[in-house]
């Protein structure tokens, strides 16, 4: 079942997705899916030798998971442009909330079009990630 | 202490295979549950699955014009990542034909003082014709300080 163009709008946006709260088995499950194997997100001698209190998470893993809410929505095939920008880190034991909302719907080229803002925010309510995302929307 | 001669230059092309138990794999590690991931013909990757590049580009020499940057690892983070789609993003399935290059490398003032050093690398991903399929810009950006003390 996919959204159409015409049934889009703020009050029918999925609910948020929360996760955690997060594991270092979660940050390796997704360094080996990644490939980014940097020791800093899972060696914990190797974090605090760098400063840090603990193995932090790869950026890109909570951002994944915030594109993830967007995509399972809307349908992986239709996302046509990602943007993210990270903002605080992310460490063990953080629970995060994934969410977002409408900030355009249009059409261009015959096609409609809808640009998202999406955020995670940890359980402090600092803001960890910020994604951008258009995707296109068949009107069927 | 970035290298500004390093903007412009360019990798050497390499391949990447969107296969299918990495997506399956990717789309577990990130809560991607789109039934496409997972059942999909073809199945469709995640959005931001093109990171994986990290596999292919270290295969093949002088491929990852990033170290050309010099950006110091000890202060150097990840500021922010696109992905661009001329299309559907490429199925499991797709042979990629990709190419890094550094777009740019320039400094600004940071908010609490400080000088920040930013680096931009764009890579290209073209189908088996040829035609450009999707783009990736990446920006890091190298503080004065430790990330963990600012």
């Amino acid at each position: 079942m996919s959204v159409r163009f015409q049934d889009l709008d703020d009050t029918k946006l999925p609910p948020p997705r929360v996760v955690g709260p997060l594991t270092r088995t979660d940050f390796v499950r997704y360094q080996g899916a990644s490939g980014d194997m940097n020791p800093i997100h899972h060696d914990e001698e190797f974090a605090k030798k760098a400063g840090y209190p603990a193995p932090l998470a790869v950026g890109m893993f909570q951002a994944g998971v915030l594109n993830a809410w967007a995509t399972d929505w809307l349908g992986p095939d239709n996302v046509r442009r990602t943007r993210m920008r990270w903002k605080e880190q992310v460490w063990p034991g953080d629970v995060l909330t994934f969410t977002g909302k409408i900030a355009r719907k249009y059409e261009e080229d015959g096609v409609g079009k809808v640009d998202l803002e999406l955020v995670c925010t940890r359980q402090t309510g600092g803001v960890a990630v910020q994604v951008w995302m258009t995707f296109v929307v068949p009107a069927r | 202490m970035a290298d500004f001669s390093s903007m412009g230059a360019e990798g050497a092309e390499f391949d990447l295979f969107v296969e299918h138990g990495k997506v399956r794999e990717f789309a577990r590690a990130t809560h991607a549950s789109h039934p496409s991931h997972f059942r999909g013909d073809p199945q469709s990757p995640p959005a931001t699955f093109l990171t994986t590049i990290l596999f292919w580009q270290e295969l093949t020499d002088g491929a990852n014009p990033w170290s050309k940057v010099k950006l110091d690892p000890e202060r150097g983070m990840h500021a922010e990542q696109e992905y661009v789609f001329y299309g559907p993003p490429p199925a499991a399935g797709a042979r990629l034909r990709c190419r890094s290059r550094i777009e740019s490398v320039y400094e600004k003032a940071g908010r609490r003082g400080g000088k920040l050093t930013f680096a931009v690398m764009v890579t290209e991903f073209r189908d088996a014709d040829g035609k450009l399929v999707a783009e990736a810009r990446l920006t890091g950006v190298e503080t004065e300080k430790p990330p963990s003390e600012s």
